[in-house]
């Protein structure tokens, strides 16, 4: 028993080893977190349209009533990521069964604008969050952000930086599938 | 020597100025109090290890003026952090919740540490265990006195 005893630092050094090389492997990001929000309604909020531009804006209930899955997309014209992803979300405004609007985060109207006009809009609705107050009732911690909302309003899925990375487009598809099924 | 002093209190207190910007202070010096008093265990959620109260972070900044707009607004402190909560999860605040979820995360410590203070005292109390006279054989003791007195002259 004493004998065995002895092996102990050694089958302890040995499992937290396993447990570290388990953590440096397999692609786990420790900057990855779940979004709080994740089960729950949208936040309730009311934004005006991009200033000089068609359109009445973009409100929870937007979403919420949509009676489809919604993607929320959260972007701005200063945002490197947001121009590497901005063919996909195009890709996402050709799908049936999904609409997808944007909330534009701290930007100057006519900047908003020029990219818009420059890369192609592929929202239906978008509202401008001027000084990032509704975005922080989103829990957003920058751009681009992207969030799937199901028929019922509740969100599904969330995607914080580029849609553009490896996996996450498919993720976002597969999520936006989900959405609809259920 | 002076100088490398002053500098180095200088370096020190450098590292300790808050963030907070002149616009964003409250005229009623309580709530404001209360204000820096929590934005000191809010996470910038940006910066991983930087509390709101001193990242220069364009989202630490939105998050002061946001801890200050539920102040206004009547919240008491534990309102303020789970408004936060509700937003960005228990990661917002450097001091997590106590709820089952995080009793490992509490209790670790202790707990290893009583493992370490009963191995202490065990080793502490364990009977000495080195050999006796009586635990030698005839042999060995006339190996031994022969060694002894083999030595006895003093000047081994």
């Amino acid at each position: 028993m004493i004998r065995l005893l002895a092996f102990l630092p050694v089958v302890i050094a040995l499992g937290l080893g396993a447990f570290m090389l388990w953590g440096l492997t397999g692609d786990r990001d420790p900057s990855d977190r779940p979004s709080a929000l994740m089960g729950h309604t949208v936040p309730a909020f009311d934004l005006e349209g991009i200033d000089g531009m068609d359109g009445p804006g973009l409100s929870s209930d937007d979403i919420s009533d949509a009676g489809q899955p919604v993607v929320v997309n959260i972007f701005a014209s200063w945002c490197g990521p947001c121009r590497q992803e901005h063919p996909l979300l195009e890709t996402v405004a050709a799908m049936s069964g999904v609409s997808i609007v944007g909330i534009n985060y701290k930007n100057e109207a006519f900047q908003a604008r020029r990219w818009l006009a420059e890369m192609g809009n592929p929202f239906h609705k978008i509202g401008a969050d001027l000084d990032g107050r509704v975005s922080l009732d989103w829990g957003v911690t920058g751009v681009p952000e992207t969030f799937v909302i199901n028929a019922e309003g509740v969100i599904v899925y969330r995607h914080t930086g580029s849609l553009a990375e490896p996996g996450a487009f498919d993720a976002l598809k597969g999520a936006i599938v989900a959405a609809g099924q259920s | 020597m002076k100088y490398i002093f002053y500098t180095l209190l200088c370096l020190f207190c450098a590292s300790q100025v808050a963030a907070v910007e002149p616009d964003e202070i409250l005229s009623d010096p309580a709530l404001e109090a209360r204000a820096r008093e929590i934005s000191t265990g809010v996470r910038c959620v940006v910066c991983q290890n930087e509390p709101i109260d001193t990242s220069n972070a364009s989202v630490a900044k939105d998050l002061r003026l946001l801890v200050r707009e539920r102040l206004l607004a009547g919240d008491t402190n534990t309102q303020v952090e789970a408004f936060l909560v509700a937003r960005y999860g228990d990661y917002v605040l450097f001091r997590p919740p106590f709820r089952g979820a995080t009793y490992v995360l509490w209790f670790a410590p202790i707990v290893i540490f009583g493992f370490g203070l009963i191995a202490v005292i065990r080793a502490v109390r364990r009977p000495g265990a080195s050999p006796t006279l009586d635990q030698l054989s005839d042999d060995e003791l006339a190996t031994l006195s022969k060694i002894i007195s083999s030595k006895d002259d003093g000047t081994a």
